[in-house]
């Protein structure tokens, strides 16, 4: 652990100033994930910068739409009555992440900027380009089980570990952020980004920028929605594989789905096409079948993690049917 | 042998009687013990696997604030008994570990990464860690090979192949069996991870006396590395481990930190404290080999074994031989006219593995019992008929007969509480709620030791019992067995028994390990228990009053009185005999052990396991549902404990089984998943309902409890009832652990 400056901040725009000021400065709010990677040496800010006395801890809906505070903690937001109720997909993944105890600490904002559990990410002694970009790629040719099987580049192969963010990929949310020039809007599906060239940056936040909340709007799908996370034990381990699946059904006709899945990309993996092809379609395996499989004619596997190329799809079906009842 | 066996409580048992200590937080464990003045030390690990040190540069450590001393090879006090040390290392009370120990510090070589290369002492705990990630270290490295699997055929004997190289009948007879099976098996390495950090606090007084807390297994044996390590005489050297967070084989041996720290406050002379980090964890005091094993087996058409081969190839490191019982168990627990084992080890450029829970034998329990699964099922035979019709009733390794050898009923007992011939024995027939259903059995075993131990026994005339033992309680319950054993030898209520252990200045107890604490300590309990009742009849006798004419066998000892066993006559209690006499306490010391029974009987320890799985047929995700363990221990001293122990063992073997697996990469000859986030075990939901039942029938030859130890046998076999469970539920049979989703969807 390298010594580090501590400020609380009391005002938001006093947050946002004073890690424009310092370049090596760092919000930190539940720390869940932040003081690991400085105990580890993985990233080193010379001060960090407490929001959590910021009143960002709201869940409110209004207008039909639901604003979770970027301070709302990860066991709140999965209990509260109105994300129960209309968003059950949300707290079914919130539920999946984690730990209790975590859950108690692990704030909204700090869940989708939680960095890849990759262990040559964690390991300052092994290569790692999103660590130390151009060091190249550990996981590569490496130990890559947990590794993406979408989206991956060969400067990166690491995958996304949040729970709740596949949630909310699929529900269209929408992530609120303050910044240097003000508020902005940023669709959840654009918040993170693909590794490419620069596996460095996990998100499209420019220096200063605050995440304040998540806006959900209304939708059709809170009858028909689970998420199914698969992993090596029963709780408090990272996906393999997870689904967040939601249909909007009409009889046994599909209306709308959404799909998005974890454990599989750099980011929350969108299932557009399958979305698409199930659209209009009847609630079957068999369309799930075809849906999934045609979301798998992109995927790329390396040594040891070949087994997704079937966990992936598998889940997928078994998501869709639980959501769908059938 | 005595034929009286304790009256235990079937229903009730006694709680744990260090229970509140812990659950409450007042127990102190080692790292937990701040003397006045103590500071931090943290070690700094190499980044290289194998090789020299080049340069070592401290200054801007020796620089940081609070930083008091940095230690490496190139500026080490020298350590005495490291300097002509001898080449059989290791405890010097358990031989198999050979070679020369890690000399911490000693010199420039590398011999596995994360090998500690340096120390630093600071005033705090976060500058130490702060000045320890100054320490830069240069390396000229070599080629290394860290990887057992892609190496195996290159295994060799050991230098002391002691009972692994064995031959009864044919070798290889299976090969020329009516039915065969001939299958590898491949164990992944696990790392024992109990949840206390492995820790000490040294202090010395002066330079030739120094006093350490730490988490240890063995007080005794600490003592004595130490001891060796700085040439002090046995009286200058206090271990002390009060409470100890589990060891599970970790905190057998004394490992080189504990030199480290020693050294350190040595050097720096003030109280040292080390407490090594998680990672450190897999590298610096032990883990279970990988081990690569093939077994053949041989049977006629209607299910008699005629052959059973068992070769094992497990990973050294290349300055010690570890080496364990895996293939022992293929010699005795089934009648076989020809048996062969081989036993190999692969030195490579890793630290020294160790003990961890079941040790060799649950490793070679995994590879047996799967393959006798594999048998039945090609015999088309049910695994519990087969493992009947080569009941071995006597030992035919070394043709004696079993002190007792309840196993027969193991299988019935466990066979009825989960519903065993109810089952449909057809592969991936069972479903439930979407999920393949399976059932599993697998058979363990494990030597029923007894060792040596000292224990003084303090009556006081107040009325209670003081017993102390040099021993650690690592989690067993070790202190709560031995207050129900005295209890009930002495005739009082357990809460006037106070059992003391973890100080070396105790006398010598054993070290905890291999499933003999209680029948070693135990017996030294009985006897002191008997010699006190003994040395009471001597003053109730010389007293006279209605006792002159008594004989010590018609006296009963109950309720702290000494009466007529007829209930008529006189009766006096042991307070009042003790006033009476002027006497504030009997102390007696003494050491038990046993005689020659051992070379008269063979003497095991047995289980059973069953689970129940359900494996989701398309993701591949595997629960374990039920689990029925059933054990031959012998007559149960502590019903409590015991079933913590079963439930314990089900615990770890849900681990092995399904999850357990610490990997290396090899390029880098280092760990990518040593945290407890990503090396598994089993968390609360991965835990169903434990049925942990015992045969609970006296063996007459072990000890005078009767009993035979538990700890061991409550995880051999667990990971192989899991894997034939797995082959009923899928059809599908798992050959490596752990038993992962990838392994059952890919």
């Amino acid at each position: 652990m390298i010594p580090f400056q501590y400020v609380r901040a009391l005002k938001q725009r006093s947050a946002i100033d004073a890690v424009l000021k310092d370049k090596s400065a760092q919000f930190i709010a539940g720390g869940t994930n932040l003081v690991d990677l400085m105990k580890r040496g993985v990233t080193a800010p010379q001060k960090v910068v407490d929001i959590t006395n910021l009143p960002l801890k709201e869940v409110v809906l209004k207008n039909n739409k639901l604003l979770i505070g970027a301070l709302a903690l990860n066991a709140d937001v999965a209990e509260h009555p109105f994300v129960v109720k209309h968003f059950p997909l949300l707290s079914l993944a919130l539920q999946a992440g984690a730990s209790a105890q975590l859950r108690n600490m692990a704030t909204t904002g700090g869940n989708m900027l939680q960095r890849t559990r990759c262990p040559y990410f964690y390991d300052t002694v092994l290569p790692c380009n999103k660590r130390n970009p151009g060091s190249g790629c550990g996981a590569l040719e490496g130990y890559n089980r947990m590794h993406a099987i979408f989206g991956a580049s060969d400067k990166c192969i690491a995958v996304h570990p949040s729970d709740m963010a596949i949630a909310l990929a699929a529900l269209d949310a929408v992530v609120l952020v303050s910044g240097a020039k003000g508020d902005r809007r940023i669709p959840f599906t654009d918040f993170h980004r693909l590794p490419g060239d620069r596996p460095e940056i996990d998100n499209n936040l420019v220096r200063g920028d605050l995440v304040v909340g998540v806006e959900l709007s209304q939708n059709a799908f809170s009858k028909h929605a689970h998420y199914l996370k698969i992993r090596d034990r029963a709780s408090y381990a990272f996906a393999l594989v997870s689904v967040a699946a939601a249909l909007d059904i009409n009889g046994n006709t599909i209306n709308n789905a959404r799909l998005a899945m974890g454990g599989v990309a750099h980011k929350p993996w969108r299932l557009f096409t399958a979305e698409k092809f199930l659209a209009g379609k009847p609630a079957t395996e068999e369309n799930f079948k075809a849906a999934a499989a045609l979301e798998m004619q992109t995927a790329k596997a390396y040594e040891h993690n070949k087994f997704k190329l079937t966990l992936a799809p598998n889940t997928v079906v078994e998501a869709l049917k639980i959501a769908a009842k059938v | 042998m005595g034929k009286e066996y304790l009256f235990i409580d079937e229903k009730e048992g006694l709680d744990r009687v260090d229970g509140k200590m812990k659950v409450t937080g007042k127990a102190k464990y080692a790292a937990e013990h701040h003397p006045a003045g103590l500071v931090y030390a943290i070690l700094v690990n190499s980044a290289a696997t194998k090789g020299r040190i080049k340069s070592i540069d401290t200054k801007k450590a020796e620089r940081a604030a609070g930083v008091i001393k940095v230690i490496t090879h190139a500026n080490a006090p020298k350590v005495p008994g490291y300097e002509n040390a001898p080449r059989t290392g290791g405890n010097p009370e358990k031989g198999p570990t050979l070679g020369q120990p890690l000399r911490i510090f000693h010199d420039d070589t590398i011999y596995f990464n994360n090998q500690p290369i340096a120390m630093v002492i600071a005033d705090t705990l976060e500058r130490a860690m702060h000045a320890a990630t100054l320490v830069k270290a240069e390396f000229d490295t070599e080629t290394f090979s860290t990887n057992l699997a892609a190496n195996a055929a290159k295994g060799v004997p050991p230098s002391n192949a002691g009972r692994a190289l064995y031959k009864r009948g044919d070798a290889d007879a299976y090969k020329n069996a009516e039915v065969q099976v001939e299958q590898n098996y491949v164990l992944a390495r696990e790392v024992h991870n109990p949840m206390e950090l492995h820790s000490l606090v040294a202090i010395w007084d002066g330079d030739d006396k120094v006093k350490v807390y730490e988490k240890t297994q063995g007080v005794k044996s600490s003592q004595r590395a130490i001891m060796d390590a700085f040439k002090l005489p046995e009286a200058n050297v206090q271990v002390i481990a009060e409470y100890v967070g589990g060891g599970f084989g970790a905190a057998l041996r004394t490992w080189p930190h504990t030199i480290a720290a020693v050294l350190g406050a040595k050097a720096v002379k003030r109280p040292v404290k080390l407490m090594l980090t998680r990672e450190q964890m897999f590298t610096l005091v032990g883990y279970r080999p990988m081990t690569v094993q093939k077994i053949g087996l041989g049977a006629t058409k209607d299910g008699k074994l005629t052959g059973i081969t068992h070769e094992a190839v497990a990973e050294t490191s290349m300055y010690e031989e570890f080496t364990e019982g895996t293939v022992n168990m293929s010699k005795f627990l089934y009648e076989c006219p020809n048996v062969n084992t081989v036993y190999k080890i692969l030195p490579l450029d890793i630290s020294t593995p160790t003990w961890m829970r079941g040790p060799g034998e649950a490793t070679g329990a995994w590879a047996l019992e799967s393959a006798m699964d594999e048998m039945a099922y090609a015999l088309n035979m049910d695994p519990i008929e087969f493992r009947l019709k080569n009941y071995a009733e006597r030992d035919p390794e070394r043709n004696l007969p079993f002190s007792s050898k309840f196993l027969k009923e193991c299988y019935q007992k466990g066979a009825e509480q989960i519903g065993w011939f109810k089952r449909n024995r057809q592969p991936r027939s069972m479903q439930e709620d979407g999920w393949l259903v399976g059932y599993g059995m697998s058979t363990g075993t494990f030597g029923a030791g007894r060792g040596r131990a000292s224990v003084r026994g303090t009556l006081s005339a107040d009325g209670t019992m003081t017993i102390q033992s040099a021993v650690s309680d690592s989690g067993p319950g070790t202190a709560t067995a031995m207050t129900e054993i005295a209890a009930n030898r002495m005739g009082l209520p357990p809460q006037k028994i106070i059992f003391e252990l973890g100080d070396s200045s105790m006398p010598p107890g054993p070290t905890q390990g291999g499933s003999t604490t209680t029948s070693t300590l135990g017996s030294a309990v009985v006897d002191v228990s008997e010699a006190i009742k003994k040395k009471m009849f001597e003053l109730v006798a010389k007293e006279g009053r209605g006792f002159a004419s008594a004989k010590y066998e018609d006296l009963s000892f109950s309720r702290g009185e000494i009466s007529q066993a007829n209930g008529r006559g006189a009766k006096i209690a042991y307070t009042e005999l003790l006033r009476k006499n002027n006497l504030p306490s009997i102390e007696i010391t003494l050491n038990s052990q046993g005689g020659n029974e051992r070379d008269r009987y063979s003497m095991y320890s047995f289980s059973v396991h069953f689970v129940i799985v359900r494996v989701h047929p398309t993701t591949g995700v595997v629960r374990v549902h039920r689990a029925v363990g059933v054990s031959d221990a012998g007559k149960i001293v502590s019903r409590k404990t015991a079933e913590s122990q079963a439930i314990g063992g089900v615990v770890g073997g849900i681990g092995m089984a399904l999850m357990e697996d610490a990997v290396i990469d090899h390029r880098f000859g280092r760990y990518v998943n040593s945290n407890l986030a990503d090396y598994h075990v089993p968390v609360h939901a991965d835990v169903p309902k434990i049925e942990a039942l015992f045969i609970d029938k006296p063996d007459p030859h072990t000890n005078p409890m009767g009993s035979k130890g538990l700890g061991e046998i409550a995880l051999i076999g667990f990971a192989a009832a899991v894997a034939n469970a797995v082959y009923h539920a899928t059809g599908k049979r798992i050959r490596e652990l752990p038993i992962t989703p990838d392994k059952l969807t890919g």
